[in-house]
Order: structure tokens, then C-alpha cells, then sequence
């Protein structure tokens, strides 16, 4: 297993599992505190989702889209990005584990340093962040107005797994120039969080070379902008190729390696220069 | 167990010299060092400050890669096989713990278990074992931020030991530690290298755990090895001088004999330099004769003395171009 084998690589799955067991079952030990803590982050994640619908109460339709469409979008993204940041959101501790000499501990152990820090605090706390969007995709495409064809059906899972690939490369990539700067942490949390917060809404929402930026620079629109204009059939604000509707998988893969080459790269520097 | 050939590491190191401006300069934190160690030693690894002491144990444990030189610990190439040697190798940092501040010690070392992919039947006899030795009973459900200095570095010790390795590397065990505490790492340590033959490598600070524990040590100063060997060879190299304290009936002006010389006076007591190929037996013999003694002791140079000319001498050398 390599420096910067991040978790799905083989070996990995099963020790980032092992990891997030035991930590979830210390939690346990504790279950009413368990309980309200999942709980409460699942309403403070669910906050997003009320702006929605106050937005609804006054309006049918926004920019084109109505209310279960908005919804759609914001339950696919808010589940990506809830699993990407579950399974992969203390990385953006590694500047800190740099400065305490903490990450020197790490490498002193078998496992991929990037797992040790994912599997950090692993509490069920976390696994609140998963609730809005499971409900939202359990209530909501019943209620879409689209043409349910078993392409579309699939599409949805590839959706929200492309997405959690995308933003888990987003996460390990920001994380990772902090071997450089070892004060980014803030980058890191501008690009994901900021990333969530866009994609919840419909792409005609924001300004058209806004969207074309996001579209080439950060390939955040690929989470699921892209391929819901599949599944609500609706026409590209962009007039973009239809190609690019089924290409968040290729995006995510393209997004995933040069993630894990900086991890790699990075570690290497760190193991260099030792600061 | 580990073969360090020629090993240099350097660091580039920025100042800043004006409002824009930086210097970079290249510092050599370890330069040229080369030693081996057997299985089944127990080495001390001592220097001051900024020695170079804990950059050669990162690039022993595959934190650090080399700038150049060859490392082989377990047959392994640390900066290259870094996962595989860590399975073959406990690693205990005095200074920061490798536990998780927040979980009691025993789901601590529960993760340390699956780091280690140690099976469930030897985690438990293992960790049986490990608890008897170093007692950890009392608080194994305790959360280690909760934990005593002394308690917390016997866990980071049974967290090292759990997957069995053959050699073990410790940064100051004992920093900070108190006597009671000292003299539990101290015993266990000594019992795990002799009962168990496990390899034991540590840097202290603290010359009692070298002369406790230590069949050998090696003195690292400004990045170069300073001494290599055991610690009664130490005196012999640093040409460590016995001393001679004399209580006489009454005050007395400085003793002057043959070779020996008193090198301090306060009353009626005197120390006097024996050089160490000196009979001791005989100067007392001619002490007696000339004056009235009262009490007699003879003192070797202590070990902190030693390294501290042992610096010293170091320094002078690298003075002189030598």
C-alpha cells in the first residue's frame, strides 16, 4: 500500500472501516449524547433545505425550476457532499497534525496517514450530516415531473457517487497544500463548503460566466448540475454538449488521481524537509 | 538490525535579512554519520540539543529520507519501505503521545490493534501481558488526556509493544517523567531487551537511564558522531581523571605529591586529581604519612561531567580544523 492510497484501495477500505468502528463505538458508550449530537447536525444541515422552501412559499418556480426540481438538486448534492465530508473531512486537520508533530506518529505507523486522519474522531455526530439529504431523496423524485426510464433511475445513484468522488478529491487536494502552506486550512473549507452551497441551487441562479467558470475551473457543476439536466430533462442554460451530462464519472476520475498525486507529492516534500 | 552508512541530512533553512530579502543556507543537522547495531542491543543515544538526535531517529523510523548515505534497519530501506518496516518496529516519542487524547487507553490501543492488523486472540494475551508489566489495569478505561505523564507514557510504551516488534526506538522516554515513574520504564525496558531480546534504541537527556541501562553509547554533537562504545570505554576516551577528597584534623596549605595535586582547598578539606593510571592505595598511603586525615573518599568523574568535556573536546576539534 502506497503513501497516499486513499481510501477504496484495497487494503484501505477495510482498515478506514476497522478505524471508524472503534471510534464510533467509544461514542457509544455514551448513547443519549450520541443520539442528540447526530441529531442536531442533521437540523443544522437541514437549515439550507428550509431557505428553500421559504423561497417556495412565495414563488412556483425559480429561475425555471419548481420546487421538487430545486429540491433534487440540493438533496443530491447535500448527500455527495455529506458522505464525501463524513469519510473524508478531518483531512483538513493535517496542517495541525504538521505543527504538533502529530503527523510524525502517523508515519510511524502501517496505515496511509491520510486514512489515520480521516478516521480521526470518527463520531456519530457525523453521521447526521447524512440525514437531510437520504430524506430529501427518499421523499422528493416520486414528486419530479420527469420520465422515470431506467437510464434515468441509474443515472441517480451515479450521480450522487461521482459526486462524493468529486468533492472526497476536492477535500484530499485542498488538504494537501497544506504541506505547503501549512495555514490553508481556510482554503480548504472556501472551496468544499462553498462548493455545497453552490450546487444547491439551479445553475440559471448565478451569472452565466460564473457558471462557465465553475464548469472548466473547479469541476464542481459535473457533482450534479450536469447530470440531473439528464434526469429533470431539461435544456443546458450553457447550450453545452449532451455529452457532457454523463461525464461526471470521467470528472471525478480526472479529479481523483491529480488529488492523490498531490497527497503524494506532498508527503514526499514533507518527508524532505521535515516541516 | 541497523546499518547506517554515511548518512547526511540537510535542511534548507531561509533568514530573513532584510524587508524583502531572505538568505537560504543549507545546515547539516546529521553529517557523515555511520554506525551499526546489533540485535539484542541496548544503545543510548546522547547529545545536546540540536545534535542531530531526533533527525537520525526520523530517518531510522522513515519520517525523514536521507539527503545521502545508505540506512538499513531490519533490512529494510526506511525512506523507501516505510509501511512494511513500521510493522517490524515500535516507535515511543517522550515528548508527544501516539495515543488519541480523547478515547480511554484501552480503545486506544484497540486502534492501534487494527493499525497493526494484530489478531484478536494475540491482542488479548498480549495486552494481558503488557498490563501486568507496566500496570496498566488501574487505568485502562480512562481517557489518556485524563492520564498522569507517567501513566500515559506506560501506554504509549504497551501502544509500541502491541504488534511485538524486534526493535524498539524510543525519543526520550523519560523526559519529564518522576523517579517512581523513571524507574518503571527503566525496569521494563531492561526486562524486554534481556528476557525478550528486543532491540532497544534510545536518545535521552537523562544520563541515569545510560548508566541503568545502556551497554553502549554513542554521543552525537553538531551532527557527528563524538564517541561510539561502552560507557566504561567513555572515561578511558575522554581521559576522565579519579578525585580524592581528603578531610584533614585541620586546615592545611594545598597537597603536593608526585603526580598528584590538589586542585581545590575550602578548610581542612582538600580534592586532589589522581590521574587514572595512578595507585590510588599508594597517594593515600603518602597522605597519611604527612598528614592527619580524618576521612578519605575516592570519586570516579561522573557520567554528566564526562559528556560535558566530551562537548567540549568535540567543539575544540572542529575549532581546529581537525
Amino acid at each position: 500500500m502506497g503513501d497516499g492510497a486513499p481510501p477504496g484501495h484495497g487494503l484501505g477500505v477495510r482498515v478506514y472501516a476497522l478505524l471508524a468502528w472503534t471510534w464510533l463505538r467509544a461514542a457509544a458508550q455514551y448513547p443519549v449524547s450520541m443520539l442528540l449530537l447526530a441529531l442536531a447536525t442533521a437540523v443544522v444541515s437541514a437549515l439550507d433545505m428550509v431557505a428553500i422552501m421559504l423561497m417556495f412559499a412565495h414563488a412556483t418556480r425559480i429561475a425555471g425550476y419548481t420546487a421538487p426540481e430545486v429540491l433534487f438538486l440540493y438533496g443530491t448534492s447535500t448527500l455527495s457532499f455529506a458522505v464525501a465530508d463524513v469519510l473524508l473531512g478531518t483531512a483538513e486537520r493535517l496542517g495541525r497534525h504538521i505543527r504538533m508533530g502529530t503527523l510524525d506518529t502517523m508515519l510511524v505507523r502501517p496505515v496511509s496517514p491520510l486514512i489515520q486522519i480521516a478516521t480521526e474522531d470518527f463520531s456519530p455526530r457525523r453521521l447526521g450530516k447524512l440525514l437531510p439529504g437520504i430524506a430529501v431523496l427518499a421523499l422528493v423524485p416520486p414528486r419530479l415531473e420527469a420520465d422515470w426510464t431506467p437510464g434515468r433511475v441509474a443515472m441517480v445513484p451515479v450521480l450522487v457517487a461521482s459526486g462524493v468522488a468529486i468533492f472526497a478529491g476536492l477535500w484530499v487536494l485542498t488538504a494537501s497544500v497544506q504541506f505547503w502552506l501549512i495555514e490553508g486550512h481556510g482554503a480548504t473549507k472556501a472551496v468544499t463548503y462553498g462548493g455545497a452551497f453552490l450546487t444547491q441551487y439551479p445553475p440559471t441562479v448565478f451569472a452565466r460566466d460564473f457558471v462557465r467558470g465553475v464548469t472548466f475551473a473547479v469541476p464542481l457543476a459535473f457533482v450534479n448540475w450536469q447530470p440531473a439536466l439528464y434526469v429533470l430533462d431539461r435544456p443546458d442554460p450553457l447550450g453545452l454538449p449532451a455529452a457532457f451530462r454523463f461525464a461526471s464519472p470521467l470528472v471525478a476520475l480526472l479529479l481523483c488521481a491529480p488529488a492523490a498525486a498531490a497527497w503524494r507529492t506532498g508527503l514526499r516534500r514533507y518527508r524532505s524537509t521535515g516541516s | 538490525m541497523i546499518e547506517v552508512e554515511g548518512v547526511t541530512k540537510s535542511f534548507t533553512v531561509r533568514r530573513r535579512t532584510g524587508r524583502f530579502r531572505w538568505s537560504r543556507t543549507r545546515v547539516r543537522a546529521v553529517d557523515g554519520v555511520s554506525f551499526r547495531v546489533e540485535p539484542g542491543e541496548f544503545v543510548g543515544y546522547l547529545g545536546p540539543n540540536g545534535a542531530g538526535k531526533s533527525t537520525t531517529i526520523k530517518m531510522l523510523t522513515g519520517i525523514l529520507s536521507p539527503s545521502s548515505g545508505t540506512v538499513r534497519v531490519c533490512g529494510l530501506d526506511p525512506s523507501r519501505q516505510r509501511t512494511a518496516l513500521a510493522r517490524r518496529l515500535g516507535v515511543v516519542f517522550g515528548q508527544r503521545t501516539t495515543l488519541w487524547w480523547d478515547l480511554p487507553l484501552r480503545d486506544s490501543l484497540t486502534l492501534v490493534r487494527h493499525l497493526y492488523r494484530v489478531e484478536a486472540a494475540a491482542f488479548r494475551s498480549r495486552l494481558a501481558e503488557l498490563s501486568a508489566l507496566l500496570e496498566l489495569e488501574p487505568f485502562l478505561d480512562t481517557p489518556v488526556r485524563q492520564l498522569s505523564l507517567g501513566q500515559r507514557m506506560r501506554g504509549d510504551l504497551a501502544a509500541a509493544l502491541l504488534h511485538d516488534p524486534r526493535l524498539l526506538v524510543l525519543d526520550e522516554p523519560t523526559i519529564g517523567l518522576d523517579v517512581v515513574s523513571k524507574a518503571t520504564v527503566r525496569a521494563f525496558l531492561e526486562r524486554l531487551n534481556t528476557e525478550r531480546g528486543t532491540t532497544v534504541l534510545l536518545t535521552t537527556h537523562d544520563l541515569g537511564d545510560i548508566e541503568r541501562l545502556c551497554r553502549r553509547v554513542m554521543i552525537v554533537d553538531r551532527g557527528r558522531l563524538a564517541y561510539d562504545g561502552g560507557l566504561a570505554g567513555l572515561r578511558d576516551a575522554v581521559g576522565a581523571d579519579r578525585q580524592l577528597v581528603v578531610d584533614l584534623a585541620r586546615p592545611a596549605p594545598p597537597i603536593a605529591l608526585p603526580g598528584v595535586q590538589a586542585v581545590r582547598v575550602d578548610g581542612p578539606r582538600q580534592w586532589l586529581r589522581l590521574p587514572r593510571e595512578a595507585n590510588a592505595a599508594a597517594v593515600v598511603a603518602a597522605v597519611a604519612e604527612r598528614f592527619e586525615v580524618v576521612d578519605i573518599a575516592l570519586r570516579e568523574t561522573d557520567i554528566e561531567e564526562l559528556v560535558t568535556r566530551l562537548y567540549g573536546r568535540a567543539r575544540d576539534d572542529r575549532a581546529a580544523g581537525r
